[in-house]
């Protein structure tokens, strides 16, 4: 089947998800026994089909362009894991450095 | 070797809306971190976003103005990434390939340099929610968050590779400033973030494909474009003078030092995984309200400066100064309909007034004179009440106090005195008091008289009409008063 | 006042301030929750104290004469993935263990406006992913019919509750059937609504384009009340929809005389227990004997309904649950070394496995070269579902069928094979696809074990659903059953 450790590791990757040896394993197989079920999918013709990109059929709805009010600095202080001075602080974020 | 320069640009600017583009969070810049935040623009669970009906009215304005094909239907997509400035680790926007295209595409600007005139094409306008912003302290062992950036609506704007040096990718920024701030739908301003800017280089030998290109980033201002993309046109010219071939990457702009780096080398392409965005329904544009955004549109600069020239008679060079914004060229027609002395005001505009609009760091807006203040000085001094010479004074005044021009030269005494029974005490007290100018004068040497007529402005307080001054020595003098 | 429990609140209401308090009303909820929790395991976070300070200031607003709000004193039980304002909210994961939203979702709001008790938050499937409740984070939760049996989920703890009288009814959340399949487990009522008819602002979402809120309740009549509160246009939610709201209650009186019935034959073949098939038809034949007209119908696309399902769904989860990452809000890991291990390591240690799989399912779906074959296939696919769904509206009124192939299972029963799990909901997922209303009754046993039957409507036709499953509780009293557990 398509679904192969190497590929296993590179969708763990783009979803930052760190995965044992062992969970790469039982992924892989389990992932490939999924896909394989689903690949009846392909049975369908679904030629010049439109897919569903929305379950309902509404166009524009929006907002006026009014300021209502923000949450308080407190509340975001309180529910990051680490706070400084009203910002959220995590590891450091290396910029374009040689 | 003999290449040609190819760049594109890759611009977002900054919306002008109160609130950001999926919620009620203020846009207002520089308040304290994360004090203009809610559940949707930090991405907390269970929040959904909701689209600024503005926002998408300023979107279609730009596509006008930019002569883009506005598309009937458009739709948002997600652009998943992952990165501490992105709540939600994906940012709402609009992609090109997926089954609707976005907000508007195929469009053009006309740009102007050294009299070489450069239609270049724009790819595509589209809307997106801006990222917070990171700051990285001294100690090096930690960033920080800001989410009050984070949702304020943007623009994308991306051109195609028609711009073929780095002053016309300089010019090109200036008039898309100006054609976008004449619209009202951003300010366009590097220096404040209004406005951001990414490049696109590569050179070829003329006839031939585009060649390999490298990304430029960071370039924070008009000035650093301009360098940078110098700098990366040098570069690439030296690497291929040399056989070597250019290497497709991102580049760092490091304005300390005047050159671009190549950035540390991601581990493989993002797959940004492009899909509809489901929490947010397509934005229909109907003919009707097309339209209605069509005839709220002011006139374009280009447009402007033409229908001065030929309404005003001005010079070409004068007009393109007076629609540099919006705000001058309407403070020059209302000055203009108040006094009907367009060269005059013209003049008065584009001399002294800029020189103290630059000295002060002021725009135009923010003056307390008015146009038809500025008319009534032009009035008074073509009407003979003042001389050209005290008017630049009583323009300081006006300029620095809200003051009207009348009402200062009553207040300071300065009306122009043109009795000439007055003035020849002065003139033959001057004469008097003179003798030796006097006979260079007489002797021919012209020069003097500058001097003669200066000491009667000098004991009139400058208010003598300094072509009355002039003619009555000379009579006294008897010289010729027709120079 | 124990024998309060167990009574809808439509019967209980008329009394209310004068048989008793609502103190006492909530007070009874609080220790039969007590009582059987350490059995059931339906909660994760009891709101104990507040529950008793919002019963006595609506007993102070009756004293003072003041009519009272639709929901008065209905003690609840909201679902762990709904925003609640100071309350913590896990969706079951660790990754939001300590979690505590600074805004109630708006379904959640307007209960409280119309002035239901809220007791706590309940237990469910990890971020509503799964079908028996097993994949919580913290504990499984037990069916109060049988307590080595699953109660169904993802909204196992809602059903669970409201089964063993721990709540008089409560919210979940349906992407696939996990407010429909765990209320048939657990012999309790449960709908879906159309979707767009409940606003989504505050539910953690799972899978945007499917997830509804709906309620859960002893009969139809509690739940239509319910449902008259929470639903409604939501300008926080641009896919709630601007229709108005029927009365739901004045609708459930009309009979069924002359309503047609269809009968999916693909609802009815393999894989479906003798036994509920047995019930399902015995609740059919007595709408039949209630006036309705019923027909043979077909919904040839359902074979292909799960893989659509999981493919949409798990592509959009993979994106919602992106922001699970240790930066903002929730759990951070210990070992984050720097901005990479920050995500990846938060991430392992805060997902179970069945989130994680289906994360990486969803992006494998949308990842460059596999979109077109995956999730657009997928949603092309729905367009036909969609399809087949209206072509039988065209012919019947409502849809009825099982609502789960089987009765029940044991715990640690289906664990160890994902597909097996995911099979489970392969009469209700097809529902949520063509974003059908979808509501499931108890109608019978077997082995001990309730059995659902599930009726589907048109869309936004919830009225027509709740009168023919109010028509049919009327005839039945499958509904009046109250679970073992209690009776001890």
């Amino acid at each position: 089947m398509r679904i192969t450790p190497e590929v296993v590791e590179r969708v763990a990757r783009l979803s930052r998800l760190e995965l044992t040896a062992e969970e790469i394993a039982t992924f892989t197989a389990q992932l490939s026994s999924i896909l394989e079920y689903f690949a009846r999918l392909d049975r369908l013709p679904t030629e010049g089909v439109e897919p569903t990109s929305h379950a309902l059929r509404i166009t524009n709805v929006f907002r006026d362009d009014q300021v209502t009010p923000s949450l308080p600095v407190e509340d975001v202080v309180a529910m990051a894991p680490q706070a400084h001075e009203g910002f959220v602080v995590v590891p450091r974020v290396l910029e374009a450095e040689e | 070797m003999e290449f040609e320069t190819v760049i594109g640009l890759e611009i977002h600017v900054q919306l002008l809306t109160q609130s950001k583009m999926f919620c009620g969070c203020s846009t207002r810049f520089g308040a304290p971190p994360n004090t203009q935040t809610c559940p949707v623009c930090l991405g907390l669970p269970g929040s959904l976003p909701v689209i600024n009906r503005r926002a998408v009215e300023l979107g279609l304005r730009a596509a006008l103005v930019l002569n883009c094909t506005v598309h009937p239907t458009s739709q948002f997509h997600r652009k998943n990434y992952y990165y501490p400035d992105l709540p939600k680790n994906y940012q709402i926007s609009q992609y090109q390939y997926l089954e609707h295209p976005p907000l508007g595409t195929d469009g053009y600007l006309d740009v102007e340099v050294d009299g070489v005139r450069r239609r270049v094409g724009i790819r595509r306008v589209h809307l997106e929610e801006d990222t917070g912003k990171l700051v990285h302290p001294e100690d090096g062992t930690v960033s920080w968050v800001d989410y009050n950036r984070s949702g304020v609506p943007l623009m994308e704007i991306v051109t195609y590779p028609d711009l073929r040096s780095p002053q016309e990718a300089k010019a090109f920024l200036l008039k898309l400033r100006q054609v976008l701030q004449y619209a009202e739908v951003s300010t366009g301003r590097m220096e404040e973030g209004t406005l951001r800017c990414d490049a696109n280089v590569s050179l070829r030998r003329p006839g031939e494909p585009l060649g390999t290109r490298t990304e430029v980033k960071n370039m924070n201002s008009l000035r650093s474009v301009e360098r940078a993309l110098s700098y990366e046109v040098a570069r690439q010219r030296e690497v291929l003078e040399r056989g070597g071939a250019v290497v497709q990457e991102t580049r760092h702009w490091d304005e300390r030092r005047g050159v671009t780096f190549a950035s540390r080398s991601k581990e493989e392409a993002e797959d940004y995984r492009y899909f509809p965005e489901p929490d947010l329904v397509p934005v229909e544009v109907t003919p009707e309200w097309l339209e209605e955004i069509r005839r709220t549109l002011p006139e374009l600069p280009d447009a402007r400066r033409d229908r001065l020239m030929a309404q005003y008679g001005l010079s070409r060079y004068d007009a393109e100064l007076l629609v540099q914004t919006r705000a001058t060229a309407d403070f020059f027609e209302a000055a203009v309909a108040a006094h009907p002395s367009p060269k005059a005001i013209a003049n008065w505009m584009l001399g002294d007034l800029t020189a103290y609009l630059n000295e002060h760091n002021l725009e135009i807006e923010q003056l307390r004179t008015t146009p038809s203040q500025l008319a009534e000085l032009v009035r008074l001094v073509e009407d003979g009440t003042i001389s050209g010479r005290i008017a630049k004074d009583v323009l300081v005044e006006m300029l620095q106090t809200g003051e009207g021009a009348r009402s200062i030269v009553d207040r300071r005494g300065l009306v122009q005195i043109a009795d000439e029974k007055a003035l020849r005490e002065t003139v033959d007290a001057v004469i008097r008091d003179h003798p030796e100018p006097v006979k260079d004068v007489q002797a021919g040497k012209e020069k003097a008289i500058a001097f003669l007529v200066g000491q009667v402005m000098r004991r009139t307080q400058g208010r003598a009409n300094p072509a009355l001054v002039q003619r009555l020595l000379r009579e006294r003098l008897g010289l010729p008063t027709g120079s | 006042m124990k024998e309060l429990v167990g009574r809808p609140y439509h019967e209980l209401r008329p009394r209310l301030g004068k048989d008793f308090s609502v103190g006492e009303l909530v007070e009874a909820y609080l220790q039969t929750l007590e009582a059987l929790e350490p059995h059931v395991r339906a909660y994760l976070t009891v709101t104990a104290e507040e529950a008793r300070q919002q019963a006595r200031a609506l007993d102070r607003r009756l004293a003072a004469g003041e009519s009272l709000p639709p929901l008065a004193g209905m003690p609840v039980a909201l679902k762990d993935n709904l925003c609640t304002r100071g309350v913590r909210t896990t969706c079951g994961s660790r990754i939001l263990e300590s979690f505590v939203p600074p805004y109630d979702a708006t379904a959640v709001r307007r209960l409280r406006e119309a002035g239901a008790v809220v007791l706590g938050k309940t237990n469910l499937d990890e971020f509503a992913m799964g079908s028996s409740t097993e994949n919580s984070g913290f504990f499984p939760t037990r069916n109060p019919w049988d307590l080595d049996y699953v109660p169904g989920g993802s909204s196992g703890g809602s059903a669970a509750a409201v089964a063993a009288g721990e709540a008089l009814a409560a919210l979940g959340s349906d992407t696939g059937g996990s407010i429909r399949q765990p209320a048939s487990l657990c012999g309790v009522v449960g709908l879906k609504p159309t979707y767009g008819r409940v606003s989504r602002y505050g539910l953690v979402a799972f899978a945007s384009s499917l997830d509804q809120i709906g309620p859960l309740a002893l009969d139809v009549h509690d739940c239509a009340l319910v449902l008259q509160v929470i639903s409604g246009h939501d300008p926080h939610d641009s896919t709630s929809v601007d229709l108005p709201v029927p009365d739901f209650a004045a609708a459930l009186e009309g009979g069924v005389r002359g309503v047609r019935v269809g009968l999916p034959t693909e609802f009815f073949g393999e894989g479906l227990q003798p036994e509920v098939r047995q019930a399902v038809l015995d609740a059919v034949r007595v709408l039949e004997g209630l006036g309705a007209r019923v027909e043979e119908v077909h919904l040839p696309t359902l074979e292909y309904a799960l893989p659509t399902y999981y493919l949409i769904a798990c592509a959009e989860a993979s994106s919602n649950l992106a922001r699970y990452d240790g930066v903002a809000y929730g759990y951070r890991s210990p070992r984050a070394r720097d901005l990479y291990t920050l995500y990846s390591r938060t991430r392992a240690e805060g997902f179970g496995p069945e989130v994680k799989r289906r994360i990486m399912l969803g992006t494998f779906a949308l990842s460059a070269g596999y979109y077109e074959g995956f999730y657009k296939k997928a949603q092309q696919v729905r367009t036909l579902v969609r399809r087949d769904f209206d072509r039988c509206f065209q012919e019947v009124d409502v849809l009825a069928a099982p609502t789960s192939p089987v009765a029940g299972f044991r715990l640690g029963e289906r664990t160890a094979d994902p597909l097996q799990m995911y099979l489970a909901d392969v009469y209700t997922i097809p529902v949520n696809l063509a974003g059908l209303p979808g509501i499931s009754v108890p109608c019978g046993f077997a082995g001990g074990l309730p059995v659902g039957l599930q009726l589907v409507g048109r869309p936004f036709d919830e009225a027509t659903l709740l009168r023919v499953a109010h028509a049919y509780q009327q005839a039945t009293d499958w509904h009046r059953r109250r679970c073992p557990l209690r009776r001890g």
